[in-house]
Parts: C-alpha cells; structure tokens; sequence
C-alpha cells in the first residue's frame, strides 16, 4: 500500500525546528527552579489554575487524541463524541467537585500515596506497579504511532523519529521536571488547537458546511448498510448494537463507557490528576479540572470532524481518499494526516504536522512524568532506597526519566499489532482503572472498607477484567491477543469497542461486588481518626462563601453541565 | 509564577504568524489550489500574530503588575 509522501518545503521545516527550539528552551529557562524533588514531580505546587487547567487536557491530548479521534471520527462518525460528552466532562466535574478535595486535602504526592494513606502498603503498592506498566504503555503508542506516521507521510525513517521525539521529550522533562512538561503541554495545547483549526475550516467549506458534510456523510451510512444518519447522529442509532458503526447499545456505552471507563480514567489516573495536585491552592486544583472542560468540550470539532471529513471525501471519490488496506478497509489512523496534505499548502502544512508532532510529545511527556513519579516515590523510595536525602530522590527522578523514555521505545515496538490505537489503549484502561474507580468510590464513599477489601477487590476486578478478555472475541478477530486467550471463545461483540466497554463493566462490578465482601468479613485497619480527609464523611465540608459565587467550583460544574447538555441535544 | 508563560506563546506563536504571513506574501499561487484558492498561510499568519501579540501584551502588563507590587505570596518562594 503505498502512500505518496507529503514534500515537505524549507518553511516547513522551520517552523518545526523553532517550535523544537521552544520547547527546549522553556525546559533550559526552567531548570534553574529545579532544586528540591517536589519541584521536579509536583512543580512546587505553585501552578495557577488556568495553566494547570490546560495542562490537564492537554496531557492526555496524545496519539489516542488527535489521530485516534480521526480515526474513529472516520470510523464510527458522530458517535465517537460520546468520548467527550459522555466519556470525559461529567468525570471531569466529578473529579474536581468531589475527589480533589481529598487529593489535594491529604498532601499526598500521588494517587498510589493516597491509597496507602487511605489503605494499606500492598494496595499502593499494586495500584504503584500497574500504574508504571500503563504509562510506559501508552507512552510507548504515543511513540510508536508518531513514527509510524511520519514513515507513511513524510518516508521519515522509523528508527529516527523514535529516537528524535525522545530525545526531544527526554530533553525537557530532565532540564524542567513537571513544570517544564505542564509549561510544555500549555504551549502544545495552544498550537494543536491554532494548527487544526484551519483545517477544520477548510474542510467545512469544502464540504459546504454541517449540512453537506452529513449530507455527504449519508451515503457512507447507507454504503455501509446503516441508517442514513449513522455517520452523523451521537444517540438516535444506540438503541441496538446493530444499528451503529461502533455496535455498542446505549447501555453499553452509557455505563462502560460514560460510567467506569471515563471515571476511572479521569478521577484516578496519575497522570491528569497529577496536574490538578501541582495547583497552587486547593480552589485552584478543583477549579482545574473544570476549567479544562470548557475547551475539552469543543475538541469533538477539532478531532472528529477531520476523520468524519475525510471519510465522506473517502466515499465521494469512490474510496480513492484514505490508503486501502488488502481486505478492502481504509486505514483509518491515516485520516488526520491525509486531510492535512489534502488540504494545507506548504508552510500552514508545518504549522499542521508541527501540531501533530507536539499533540504526541505532550502525550508522551505527560506519561513520562506521572511515571518518573510514582516510580520515584512509590516504588523507590517506599521498597528499594527508604530515607535517603532529598537530593537522592531528585537525582533518582532525572535517571528514571531516561529509564521510562527508554521503557517507553520499547513499547513503541511492541505496539504494532493493533488496527486502531484507540482500542488497544481502552483495553489497557479496562484492565487497570476500571476496576480501580470501583476502589475510589468505596474507599472515599464507605469509611468501613479495609486495607484486605481493598487490594484483594482490586486483585478479583483485574482477574475478572482478564478472564472476560480472555473469554470473547471481537468480530472478525483472531483468539490472541485481541481477545480468547483462554482458547473457547463464550461470546462475540461486534466490535472491539463494545468488547473493551463490557470488560471495564466486568471488572468494575466485580471489584465493586469482591470489595464489599472481603471489607465486612476484615476487621478495619484505619480509626476514624486516621482517616480524615482521606473519606468523605470524615472530612469537614469546604464551603467556598469567601469566593465569589461565579469563581466558585460548584457554579463552573453547573455551567459545564449545563453546556454539554445542550451540545448532546444538538447532536442527538 | 516561576516564568511567566505567556511571554514563550506568545513568543513563538508571534514568530510563527510573521513566517506565515511573508510566506503568504512572497508564496506563488498555484499552492493554494488545494485550500480551495484562498491564501491561509497570510490569513492564518496574521490570526496567529494577532494571538501572539495579545499573550505578549498580557505578560508585559503582568510583568509590569508583578514590579509595582511584590507580594509575600511571590517573594516566598525564591
């Protein structure tokens, strides 16, 4: 299959090569702050609301973002804003309503520290280890598909992108710490958005507006033997899995999804919350997740509507848009890079890939950094070295950046097996957070659940979370590592989607089930005592009376509510 | 605020709108046949200035807001 590569011209490359220099030198400008460990992992706490705000979406503004939403915006259509409106915002709200109190409250340095805090060593301990494992994951795809990609479009060499954009991100992180990488993440924000936007434009008035573009979009429907409005309706097609692209039901998508995926990816996942604990005041820090959902609402028009695009110019030309694979299907992860050659001439076209390029590094920095964290604290510094000095551990943090880049190439190769990145990473996501928000919710929500409660719920989620995976198979799948490890196959979603969203289900409910279970027949390990500000009946209610009404968090929750309401009205 | 950061967006996003709008300029017009014959690289160019000069305008106020009071709140974590 081969694709025409992009030539690239001498303005392009500069503005890449001045955005390289920016990015280095904000880490070079920032390393002289660096002088204690709590000023590499959690930047001192002295980040302001709107840069950690933007931080938080923008760490988790990776590959699976921007090339993974075009690729399902392609894919599934409209659909895939349910990973926004349904998949990301009420999470967003109830992290930073209900759950930053207790972070931030407790001064722990990071999520596994509260669950020491909360529970026991072995929780943390568990919750430490599969958390580094994930995140050298998900580095590792954000890597991976950002050499892949440059391969396909510029015929960049592999090997040398790799070791390029980890360079790039090693650089920074080690000169800066966490300060460098939020710093770097804001300025990455600011560029996607401003490179994509022209994009998004152009297209539209390619397509002549929202309504020829679904109007376009009809066809792929009815193509694909769906309802004409497929492609271009968020909810009118969930009532059964047939009816839609992504052959999930709304039961599936509002509880595999919206409910345990979405919560437990933003409410306990180190890598977002960490940004909310580097705000310089408790306010700030629940305000942080709320202001990040105001443009994380409007990204479905950035991300999606690109692949949603391409697909419909994909059907006009008869299939002759996105590169054809030998079974007949379009490689969908090429939809974001195709509309960029398709539609920006030289010099925005940089301004585009440099987006692209930055959309990676921040997803890639974001992960690096978390790790680096829970490495430093929760693993060194609880089971390897206890009680060295402070310089010890801020030494340690800067060789374990390299070790997590390192960790993190060797994903990146181990990441070829998948067709859409997405799926792969929501698999990883089923097996580890899912269960974990299931943990969250009783442990801040029911003072009486134990330490044993706790890790051996965890244990029974993730095993359920395996055994399910290793029990179905997706449509059309191959038994591996797609699903029916275990060889019989019991069941068949028809998509990898619907069969990610029921293992998250699965494995929260058994969590859920196991915790309680195991926490009555335990005998408590935690006095009320120990556990204020760790649970929420035995921590005093914040009241906000001496901020005024509109800065205050509850009055931004209603209006990010309020607002994604009506946008999934508009779309229904 | 360690470095303030708005003085680096709107550094770089000021470089990159005056590239985009001499290339724009100087650009030969065949290229914007693909972005449907409008030229975006002097459009965009100056959209892009414009947001940098705005950021660069605030971070010279904050800079300046910063020098005239010295708050404990600053001064205590040098």
């Amino acid at each position: 299959m081969p694709v025409q590569h992009i030539q690239l011209s001498a303005v392009d490359y500069t503005i890449l090569i001045v955005y390289f220099a920016f990015v280095l030198g904000i880490g070079w400008a920032l390393r002289r702050f660096v002088k204690s460990s709590e000023d590499f992992f959690l930047s001192g706490r002295s980040i302001p609301a709107w840069i950690a705000g933007l931080a938080f979406i923008s760490a988790n503004l990776g590959a699976q973002e921007v090339i993974g939403m075009g690729a399902s915006g392609a894919k599934y259509g409209m659909m895939t804003s349910h990973f926004y409106w349904v998949g990301a915002i009420p999470a967003m709200v109830f992290v930073g309503i209900f759950m930053m109190p207790f972070y931030y409250g407790s001064r722990a340095r990071s999520v596994p520290e509260y669950l020491k805090l909360r529970f026991d060593e072995k929780t943390r301990g568990f919750n430490a280890i599969t958390f580094a494992v994930m995140t050298v994951f998900s580095s590792g795809i954000s890597m991976y598909a950002l050499a892949k990609l440059l391969e396909l479009v510029l015929g960049w060499n592999f090997h040398t992108s790799v070791v390029l954009s980890a360079v790039v991100v090693l650089g920074y992180i080690f000169l800066g710490g966490l300060t460098s990488a939020i710093y770097n993440e804001v300025l990455q924000f600011f560029l996607i958005v401003l490179g994509f936007l022209p994009l998004v434009l152009l297209g539209l008035k390619d397509m002549g507006g929202w309504g020829g573009l679904t109007a376009k979009l009809e066809t792929v429907a009815t193509n694909a033997g769906y309802a004409a409005g497929a492609w271009s309706n968020s909810w009118h097609h969930l009532n059964a899995a047939s009816a839609n692209p992504m052959g999930v039901e709304w039961f599936g998508m509002v509880m595999g999804l919206g409910f345990v995926l979405s919560f437990g990816y933003w409410c306990t996942d180190f890598l977002v919350v960490q940004r909310a604990m580097a705000a310089d005041s408790m306010t700030a820090a629940r305000r942080t997740p709320l202001l990040a959902a105001l443009p994380k609402m409007l990204f479905p028009a950035l991300v999606i509507l690109p692949g949603m695009i391409a697909i419909a110019l994909h059907a006009t030309r008869q299939g002759g848009f996105l590169p054809v694979g030998s079974d007949g299907t379009p490689n969908y992860n090429l939809a974001v890079p195709m509309m960029l050659a398709h539609y920006l001439p030289s010099g925005l076209l940089g301004l585009g890939l440099t987006a692209l390029m930055a959309s990676f590094m921040s997803g890639m920095a974001g992960n690096v950094t978390a790790f680096n964290t829970v490495w430093t604290y929760d693993i060194y510094q609880s089971y390897v070295r206890p009680g060295q000095s402070d310089a010890h551990y801020l030494r340690v943090g800067q060789v374990t950046t390299v070790c997590g880049i390192l960790l993190s190439v060797a994903a990146a190769y181990a990441a070829t097996r998948f067709n859409n990145i997405l799926d792969m990473l929501q698999l990883v996501f089923a097996f580890v957070n899912a269960p974990l928000f299931a943990t969250f919710l009783l442990g801040m929500f029911w003072r009486r659940t134990t330490g044993h409660g706790a890790f051996f719920g965890l244990l029974t989620g993730t095993a359920a979370a395996a055994l399910h995976h290793g029990l179905v198979l997706p449509q059309g799948a191959v038994p591996g590592l797609k699903g029916a490890f275990l060889g019989t196959v019991l069941h068949t979603y028809p998509s990898e989607m619907a069969q990610n969203f029921w293992t998250a289900i699965f494995a929260w409910s058994a969590c859920f089930v196991a915790t309680i279970a195991i926490s009555l027949v335990t005998a408590r390990n935690k006095s009320d005592d120990e556990l204020k500000g760790l649970v929420y009946a035995l921590t005093p209610r914040l009241t906000d009376r001496e901020i005024v009404w509109y800065k205050r968090p509850a009055t931004l929750a209603v209006l990010v509510l309020g607002l994604t309401l009506i946008l999934n009205v508009i779309f229904w | 605020m360690k470095l303030d950061l708005r003085l680096p967006i709107g550094l770089m996003f000021g470089v990159f709108g005056v590239i985009l709008t001499v290339y724009g300029l100087v650009s030969e017009k065949a290229i914007y046949d693909r972005s449907l014959g409008i030229n975006v690289n002097l459009w965009w160019g100056l959209v892009l200035l414009a947001f940098g000069l705005v950021m660069l305008g605030f971070a010279i106020r904050g800079s300046f807001a910063r020098r005239s009071i010295q708050s404990p709140h600053h001064t205590s974590r040098a």
